[in-house]
């Protein structure tokens, strides 16, 4: 088996700009930003460049601490779950991937935290492109409180994309990829808050997927839908994982296991034992992480 | 040890020492309270509903003999207000229809953008700290007496007007217009603001996480999704200004006439509500000087209404999209 480079992972990551939808090509655009497929399983592992880094990483909302002193590294094309009990920071660490926690006043970071080698908390930071590029799916559902279409169209339209056939194209695409098209493809001018919860998160998927980030950060996705909803995002994020990074916080150790190569237990702020999916689940390290994942406490 | 398990002997969990029935007597009595409570809590609120059935009534009752006399359509189109004539009164409301449609038309100018966009910057720019100072202070616009702003239209706008802007007289359109735009503000700022600060954190963020900016957002998702409430509070604000009668007659100038050409806010006008509150005291009662002036009171009390209507639908539609989100 041959190492793929890593730089070819992570190309479309390095070269998105937001000048380049001017004058706007889509078949040229597929081709640049279609990712070269999950094909080496094995070799994208540890020795493959982290897309997300945290160094010594902490968080805090005035001066208490979110979370303290995270040091993890996130790779790519995969799913990582982070897990924990409620109040142990996994949701601030991740919102903190894409500084969307940036609009709670009075907040402060020490250490770093790195999206593609880049100090995401340096002060040049291009927060439209950063957001563009690391997505997020938040654990409420929250559709614009417009048309199926222009929910979709809203990240796009904010590239500076006019054309109704080349919107019309990409929220086909993003639809389709967030297996909702064949459920709303006849009324997309419907409003997206008539859609049902678990359509109406699909619906956030696909939103957040139409600006073509390269990772995914997804908060909760599925803590407020029922059994059926949830299986059928599970199965989205397993077929999505092909092509993007998926940072995945849950409350559901189960889900963690289904959809997760790797995953993240966090306490109380800060990061307990980080590793393999199955090792977390069936041989973890520590005793506490034990503990959580056999619901003897949390 | 022994004394407790003899207690739950003689007091087994099966036994319910209190009935579970009322008796007829109780029954009554409940019965009676409930409702003799409720009817006396409905009267006391009848008394604000009937008293604007009551003054609906009334002013309807003093207008309608005057309707009967003269032709509709002539007081509401021609625009001649001569009620003292001692032969051939001419009643031509226009003027002062339209007077007050332009007083508020102007003012709303103003106040509506600058409204939307402090209550933008209260809701989602500056920090909860000076909120907290300048909202109180806005509202204090809100509880300033109208004379107190008619005062100040007389002796101070009125003669600045005069002479910077070189009007032939300070208590025009302009003056009026400006002072009723300061007095809806209040009301505008802070309904638009809970509606926008009612806009869910989840939809901004959502926003945000697509790569918007502030601004963006802002215009895309925030003001969209809150403008119910913010043209409810435009609305109210409107009614403020087309009903308040005190800063008008202090700075309008008073004249019963059209603006020519239109645009030209440094001629004097008058509005329906300073026409009321400036003739009524020199009618006589019953006569039909006095039924127009109660005319007139009927068609603001209309458009009033109206307005009502529109801001309560509005309102209920803000309440609704908040409510779902």
């Amino acid at each position: 088996m041959t190492q793929i480079n890593n730089n070819e992972i992570l190309k479309p990551m390095v070269k998105a700009k937001k000048s380049k939808y001017n004058s706007y090509d889509i078949e040229k655009i597929k081709m640049e930003t279609t990712r070269p497929s999950r094909l080496y399983e094995n070799v994208i592992s540890e020795s493959s460049t982290p897309i997300i880094k945290a160094e010594n990483f902490s968080f805090f909302y005035g001066s208490k601490a979110g979370v303290k002193d995270i040091s993890m590294e996130i790779y790519p094309q995969m799913v990582t779950a982070i897990i924990g009990p409620s109040g142990c920071g996994k949701s601030t660490f991740l919102r903190s991937m894409n500084r969307i926690n940036d609009l709670i006043p009075n907040i402060r970071v020490e250490g770093k935290l790195y999206v593609n080698n880049q100090d995401i908390y340096a002060k040049q930071i291009h927060l439209v492109n950063l957001r563009q590029q690391v997505g997020m799916v938040f654990q409420k559902p929250n559709p614009f409180p417009k048309s199926i279409f222009d929910n979709i169209a809203y990240g796009p339209r904010l590239q500076g994309i006019r054309k109704r056939s080349t919107l019309q194209q990409m929220v086909e695409e993003s639809l389709q990829l967030a297996a909702l098209w064949d459920e709303v493809k006849d009324d997309l001018k419907k409003s997206a808050l008539a859609l049902s919860g678990g359509q109406q998160q699909r619906l956030c998927i696909a939103r957040a997927l139409s600006t073509k980030p390269n990772v995914l950060l997804m908060d909760e996705p599925c803590s407020a839908l029922d059994p059926i909803a949830t299986s059928k995002i599970e199965d989205l994020i397993d077929t999505l994982k092909n092509d993007y990074t998926i940072v995945i916080v849950t409350h559901n150790m189960q889900q963690a296991a289904r959809v997760s190569e790797r995953t993240a237990f966090f306490c109380l702020g800060e990061l307990i034992e980080y590793d393999t999916t199955s090792n977390i689940f069936s041989n973890p390290g520590k005793k506490q992480t034990e503990d959580y994942v056999t619901g003897k406490f949390g | 040890m022994e004394s407790k398990e003899s207690e739950y002997s003689v007091k087994p969990a099966a036994v319910f020492e209190h009935p579970l029935v009322l008796t007829f007597a109780q029954d009554v009595k409940g019965f009676l309270f409930n409702h003799i409570g409720a009817l006396i809590l409905f009267v006391f609120t009848c008394t604000s509903v009937l008293a604007v059935l009551l003054i609906f009534l009334f002013v309807a009752r003093e207008a309608f003999p005057f309707l009967g006399k003269f032709s509709v359509v002539e007081f509401l189109t021609r625009n001649a207000w001569y009620p003292e004539a001692s032969e051939g009164a001419e009643y031509g409301a226009l003027a002062l229809i339209v007077g007050s449609v332009y007083v508020t038309t102007i003012a709303l100018a103003f106040s509506v953008p600058i409204g939307v966009l402090s209550a933008i910057f209260l809701s989602d720019i500056v920090s909860f700290k000076i909120r907290g100072i300048i909202k109180p202070i806005i509202e204090i616009l809100a509880a300033i007496p109208s004379v107190a702003y008619g005062f100040f239209a007389v002796l101070v706008l009125a003669p600045w007007l005069q002479k910077h802007l070189g009007f032939a007289t300070g208590t025009n359109a302009l003056n009026s217009s400006l002072l009723l735009s300061i007095m809806a503000l209040p009301t505008i700022i802070s309904v638009a603001e809970d509606s926008i600060s009612a806009t869910g954190r989840d939809l901004r963020e959502a926003s945000y996480g697509l790569g918007a900016t502030r601004f963006e957002t802002m215009l895309k998702v925030v003001i969209p999704a809150s403008h119910s409430g913010i043209i409810a509070g435009v609305v109210l604000g409107m009614m403020r200004a087309i009903g308040e009668t005190m800063v008008v007659w202090m700075a309008s100038g008073n004249a019963s006439q059209i603006p020519h050409p239109w645009w030209d806010l440094s001629q004097s006008i008058r509005t329906m509500t300073a026409s009321i509150a400036g003739e009524m005291g020199e009618t006589v009662k019953g006569s039909d000087h006095y039924r127009s002036l109660f005319t007139i009171g009927l068609l603001l009390l209309v458009m009033t209404l109206l307005l009502n209507l529109v801001s309560e639908y509005f309102l209920s539609r803000a309440r609704k999209s908040t409510g779902k989100s």
